[in-house]
């Protein structure tokens, strides 16, 4: 039932364009621009790599993961606006499998993304410093990152029950984006303050996780804050999102 | 010509209407440039230490030119959703039916736009220069920076407009934000054209948003700008997209909103 409802949602995902496209095409043509546009913030002393490219690969798999999460929650909260929520109530379905379901699409999607980001940049001249287990590390942190974000979405899409209250956090989110070690490293950021909210951003230790597989090799003292940051976020989503799901249910 | 006006009055005043009673539609024509400057301007500020960069009004002040762009282009575009929405809520055949001369309700969807950009960028503004920008302008230059800004707004108002009109639904909102979105940063957006790389560069150079980008930043920095290049370019591009807007119009009228 679960492998159901994960075809039901990657199939509603990939069927409509408009969620493919800002997934998959929008980050990376973000991506194209920033590292020729950036390309030159390469010559900053300190700068930790020779190409900008290298350097910004790593944020699409973030981008993607917000996404994700916008997905998850809009389908969700269409599933119980649309009354769809109502009619699997009456099954002998889990809350959990419904659950299950749904952020098994959106880790479909994260995966699928994350091959075309890598494809994309190794075209484009992309080297990834710790090799071939790196990408797949790389694919594995994308997913991570995927079930995170969809989790958190599919809590909001459950308690609120609306598409354009999902629709209306998803500045929120992007906000962390922003105001991370995105576009520079942290030591970099001239600006205190900028860099202590990156700092303290963990968006930031996200992208330093991807960042140092593609640039610097295996790090473990930028991937462990990472993969902690994706075990403790997807274990906050994860419950908050089953609960809600609970309380869906009964409410039903 | 007073039905005229007052068409145009009484769509610019429901438009206005309808964007101040619900924040959700403004605040992201507000939010959404202020990301970008903090981001940019906050994020980047060392960029502005690169050798060939020679921006005299700070680094801030740099990305404050895109940013002011932005919020000014997404103002208008931000009108062209809700021209959208008053076709697929049926909204839109009223005004056909009720206007005398139907152009008036593309100059006051414009008035609408612009006294929604100008309330946005006003507001960017003032962010701005309580967070470290500082213009080097002369009053002359920032008169000519509000009459730019508007000129921009406009053009891009018409374009969002053009589009609504032909396609008269909402999910026509991606084809109306991605081309001014993707023209935006295909200009000269982080650092000055001559250090931009590779296809970006090739780009930019033939993109007309290059020329008023650097307008605006060099009326900020006070340096003196090309005024025929500048608001040659302005005025070709809002006079072109006012053509589309109007023959989007004829569109809408020949197959009925």
């Amino acid at each position: 039932m679960i492998g159901d409802l994960g075809r039901r949602a990657l199939l509603r995902t990939l069927r409509q364009p408009a969620n493919v496209v800002p997934v998959i095409f929008f980050p990376m043509i973000l991506v194209a621009i920033n590292s020729a546009g950036l390309d030159a913030a390469s010559e900053l002393p300190g700068f930790p790599a020779d190409s900008y490219l290298d350097f910004v690969i790593a944020v699409p798999f973030i981008q993607g993961g917000l996404f994700a999460m916008l997905n998850a929650g809009t389908d969700l909260a269409t599933d119980i606006e649309s009354g769809f929520m109502r009619r699997l109530a009456l099954t002998p379905v889990s809350g959990t499998a419904l659950l299950l379901g749904q952020v098994a699409g959106v880790v479909a999607l994260s995966f699928l993304a994350a091959v075309a980001y890598l494809v994309i940049g190794f075209i484009a001249g992309v080297t990834v410093a710790s090799g071939p287990a790196g990408v797949v590390a790389l694919v594995v942190l994308a997913v991570g990152i995927g079930l995170m974000f969809g989790s958190i979405g599919a809590y909001v899409g459950l308690r609120s029950g609306s598409p354009q209250t999902v629709q209306g956090f998803f500045p929120l989110f992007f906000v962390l984006l922003f105001l991370s070690s995105a576009n520079l490293p942290r030591d970099l950021i001239e600006q205190d303050w900028f860099a202590t909210v990156a700092g303290l951003n963990p968006v930031s230790y996200l992208i330093e996780g991807l960042r140092s597989l593609v640039i610097t090799g295996w790090d473990p003292a930028a991937l462990w804050p990472a993969v902690a940051i994706l075990v403790v976020g997807t274990l906050i989503g994860g419950t908050l999102a089953a609960r809600a799901m609970r309380t869906n249910l009964v409410r039903t | 010509m007073s039905e005229f006006f007052s068409t145009a009055r009484a769509v610019a005043w429901r438009s206005l209407h309808i964007t101040f009673t619900n924040p959700a539609l403004l605040a992201p024509a507000l939010i959404f440039p202020l990301m970008f400057y903090v981001a940019f301007a906050g994020g980047l500020s060392s960029v502005g230490n690169l050798p060939g960069f020679d921006y005299p009004a700070g680094y801030d002040t740099f990305q404050f030119g895109f940013v002011l762009l932005q919020a000014s282009a997404f103002g208008g575009v931000f009108s062209g959703f809700g021209i959208a929405a008053d076709f697929e809520r049926g909204f839109a055949r009223r005004y056909m039916l009720a206007a005398p001369r139907r152009e008036a309700i593309i100059v006051g969807y414009l008035l609408g736009g612009l006294s929604r950009a100008a309330i946005t960028t006003s507001l960017l503004t003032v962010v701005a220069l309580a967070t470290g920008m500082r213009p080097q302008s002369s009053p002359a230059e920032i008169a000519a920076l509000i009459v730019l800004v508007a000129f921009v707004c406009s053009a891009a108002m018409l374009f969002a407009c053009g589009v609504a009109m032909r396609l008269k639904t909402v999910q026509a909102g991606p084809a109306m934000q991605m081309p001014v979105f993707l023209v935006l940063f295909l200009a000269p957006v982080f650092v000055p054209l001559d250090l931009v790389a590779g296809w970006v560069h090739g780009v930019a150079t033939v993109n007309p948003v290059t020329a008023l980008m650097n307008g605006v930043r060099d009326l900020l920095a006070g340096t003196g700008f090309d005024a025929v290049l500048v608001f040659g370019t302005a005025i070709a591009l809002a006079g072109g997209f006012a053509l589309w807007a109007l023959r989007g119009l004829r569109s809408a009228e020949r197959t009925g909103s």
